[in-house]
């Protein structure tokens, strides 16, 4: 991935700023709520919701499976079709693939249209250190680089700036790359959307190189799909002469079919839009039709490592729609940058500690990311548990073990910094095996509760510095069970009954004794 | 039936009253309860903080002190989905891991047998009206556990709908996560809190007295939130209000 995120603080840090930028919450808030309801509308029109998601969970997990087959068909129609194929195993490759296969064509620019794949593996960047100018031409991408800023969101990369930060970053920034923006440009949205019309259309016009990504690959037919709303990657695919389109390996579906379900589910979770305004197919080449050169850069990168997870390889089923992101309360609070990769949300917090490995602290912290609250589950549509993937990788993190890196099998050793844990974990786990010592620590700490504080020293002011602590009651429930009922102190299936009778025992001790008030959190 | 109450560490630990509300309300239902005393832990913090190997005896342990019920029941979502959603991956992963199906048959007898609360209420006796008074506005906020993994709809509101005197007024984003999330509570405490915060603005604005759910985890993090913001609601677990009477009031 990326050297751009190297060396970012692991994700409490990085959120802790954030959760104070009362600015970008405020953003985020206001546009993270208006799309999550607007896809909740979007989907409840489709009866048949449940049904596609699951399709899609199948097509992928099936294709998946049958991941090799599927690729050498691909290769094969692309081949067929007047395309070249290129295998990447890792971001450099990809990038010196794409880098040669631009400076052949002897130009100094391309134009971008908006891809993740891309993003991953630092391609902009590695263009630049070989002397060409990468331009982004998604609206949100160009706010991010012009505003040399990092995308914050898979969809919407720039959704932590309002529309006044907009302004100001066109204002300043345009006229370096090309054509300035107008005199007196406000914040209305169609004033700058008309701006970033008039600064790109120069730029398409002008490109003999295009480069993308697809959301989709037939493998059938080697045809490549891009699902977009604004229109500027359908001019990127079709004005150029040469196309290079770099995607990763988890991105092929087996046949034209299996887009009837994807083209329903994609749009809606997105954009919470019925249909994309624009979606584009190109099958290779075409003579007197658009580039006469189309080259496809499969990317590999951690995938096939990602595969071989068994747990972890769900994550490979992602169509990168950003419901997830978009229904996080994590998200909304951290804001996409925390996570310290071109994937942030939830779905980023599965992928990148697998694409990249746990070795980094960012990545270390990633799969904590979480409350594991189940709503990006909920909402994503191939139907990917994060939050069983997110418990699987904590695994990881903690306890080591073997997983697939770059190919070959490793032993992880357990990650550092959780020795404490670890210990208490274990003393937790020896207490709970015995009833009995449970019992002795909950006495000791109902004679010692007047002498609790309510808030803590060291590490435990992570919770008490904005929570106040429950007060330990006077006697534990099974101590009151014990003294009430009388015969609560044997093993399983010997202990004492609440009878239900109108003269019942418990309901007459229960409300007869026993009950404190301190019992209450915080009450 | 035999009727198992798995009370949970946290409540037995820290929550009394919760565990009374339980035996009072189920005895006033005409239901038998035990409370079997070899009863700890369910593991799910183990589970979900990555130590599930840590996690196994628990459950193995769980199996034993429970296995031989008809019903298990749970005051709590997180716990409850622990052992149904939970258990069964466990014994998978164990397969999968080349180990036997030892695990997996272990801990299959309680999985079914596990209810929440509500579920057992409104399932198993099939009732909502449990004959309660709490003369209080309340709103309700459902822990993601519950309401996701479980999946207990509206069984918990419509059981308090029928709670005479009750006033339930509905809580503004109400199916958002509170922030508590077990160790993430403390791991990241910023974003936790915010959400806390959160949660209890919402809850705030809705005029109700009594914040109530029916996860007394959840309601630890958003009661000490609400001291600490020193909000006039009080945090109030479903049970204790279901256990309330004109005659008994609860609280
Ligand atoms: S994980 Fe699911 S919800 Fe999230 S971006 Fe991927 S497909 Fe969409």
């Amino acid at each position: 991935m990326s050297g751009t995120y190297l060396g970012m603080p692991a994700f409490p840090a990085a959120a802790r700023d954030a959760v104070r930028d009362t600015t970008l919450r405020a953003n985020l808030r206001h546009a993270t709520h208006t799309i999550r309801d607007k896809r909740a509308k979007a989907v409840a029109e489709l009866d048949d919701w449940a049904r596609l998601r699951e399709a899609g969970r199948q097509i992928k997990d099936h294709t998946l499976r049958h991941l090799g087959e599927h690729l050498l068909r691909l290769e094969e129609a692309v081949t067929a079709a007047g395309g070249t194929v290129h295998w990447a195993a890792d971001a450099d490759e990809a990038n010196r693939i794409v880098t040669d296969l631009v400076r052949a064509t002897g130009e100094r620019e391309v134009v971008k249209v908006k891809s993740m794949a891309t993003q991953e593996i630092g391609l902009n960047e590695a263009l630049e250190a070989a002397g060409i100018h990468a331009y982004e031409t998604d609206l949100a991408e160009l706010i991010v680089q012009l505003g040399k800023d990092r995308p914050s969101h898979i969809l919407v990369p720039a959704i932590h700036r309002n529309r006044g930060e907009i302004r100001d970053i066109f204002a300043r920034e345009m006229a370096q790359w090309g054509r300035p923006a107008p005199d007196g440009l406000t914040d209305a949205p169609a004033e700058l959307a008309e701006a970033a019309r008039l600064h790109l259309r120069e730029k398409f016009l002008r490109a003999k190189v295009g480069v993308s990504g697809a959301n989709f690959m037939v493998a059938e037919t080697g045809t490549m799909v891009v699902v977009e709303s604004e229109g500027n990657g359908r001019m990127c695919l079709t004005l150029p002469e040469t196309l290079i389109s770099v995607v990763g390996i988890e991105k092929v579906v087996p046949t034209w079919r299996d887009l009837e379900v994807f083209l329903q589910t994609l749009p809606r979770s997105s954009t919470a839009e019925r249909m994309n305004p624009y979606t584009s197919m190109w099958t290779g080449t075409t003579d007197g039709d658009g580039p006469t050169a189309f080259h496809l850069v499969l990317l590999d990168n951690g995938r096939t490592d990602t595969l071989a997870d068994e747990v972890g390889r769900q994550a490979l089923r992602c169509i990168r729609c950003s419901a997830c992101l978009n229904v996080c309360p994590v998200y909304e609070r951290a804001g996409g940058h925390a996570y310290g990769s071109v994937y942030p949300g939830p779905i980023g917090a599965i992928l990148s500690p697998q694409l990249r490995g746990t070795a980094s602290e960012i990545d270390a912290s990633l799969p904590y990311a979480s409350s594991l609250c189940g709503a990006c589950y909920e909402v994503c549509p191939v139907a990917i548990d994060i939050p069983e993937v997110l418990v699987h990788l904590r695994e990881r993190v903690v306890q080591g073990g073997e997983f697939t890196r770059h190919g070959a099998k490793t032993t992880l050793k357990p990650a550092r910094g959780h020795a404490a844990e670890r210990a208490a974990m274990r003393a937790a786990g020896l207490v709970f095996a015995r009833p009995g010592l449970l019992r002795a620590g909950q006495r000791l700490a109902a004679r010692t509760r007047r002498a609790h504080p309510r808030t803590l020293p060291g590490p435990g002011r992570a919770w008490s510095a904005t929570r106040d602590l429950p007060t330990v009651p006077k006697e534990s429930f099974r101590d009151w069970w014990q003294r009430t009922q009388g015969r609560g102190a044997g093993p399983a299936g010997s202990s004492g009954t609440a009878s239900g009778t109108a003269s019942g025992t418990a309901s007459g001790t229960a409300s007869a004794e026993g009950r404190t008030d301190e019992g209450k959190a915080g009450a | 039936m035999r009727v198992a109450l798995f009370l949970t560490c946290v409540n037995d630990t820290l929550y009394p009253d919760t565990g009374r509300a339980v035996v009072k309300l189920l005895s006033r239902l005409g239901v038998e309860v035990d409370f079997p005393a070899a009863q700890t832990c369910c593991g799910q913090a183990h589970y979900n903080t990555g130590y599930r190997h840590q996690a196994e005896p628990l459950a193995r342990h769980f199996s034993d002190v429970f296995g031989e019920y008809d019903a298990i029941v749970t005051p709590s979502g997180s716990c409850g989905s622990m052992v149904r959603e939970l258990y069964p991956r466990m014994g998978e992963r164990a397969r999968a891991e080349g180990r036997d199906d030892g695990l997996a048959r272990t801990l299959a007898p309680v999985v079914p047998k596990t209810y929440e609360l509500t579920e057992f209420l409104v399932d198993v006796l099939g009732v909502t009206d449990v004959g309660a008074y709490y003369p209080h506005t309340v709103t309700y906020h459902p822990t993601c556990h519950g309401l996701r993994s479980l999946g207990l709809g509206d069984r918990p509101t419509r059981l308090l709908a029928a709670v005479e005197g009750l006033d339930l007024v509905e809580l503004p984003g109400a199916r958002e996560c509170c922030g508590f999330g077990g160790t993430f509570a403390v791991k990241n405490s910023d974003v936790s809190a915010a959400m806390g915060t959160d949660k209890v603005r919402a809850a705030e604005s809705t005029g109700a007295d009594v914040l109530c759910a029916a996860d007394n985890s959840c309601l630890m993090h958003l009661g000490g939130t609400m001291t600490r913001l020193r909000t006039a609601m009080r945090p109030v677990h479903l049970a204790e209000i279901l256990a309330s009477t004109e005659k008994e009031p609860w609280s």
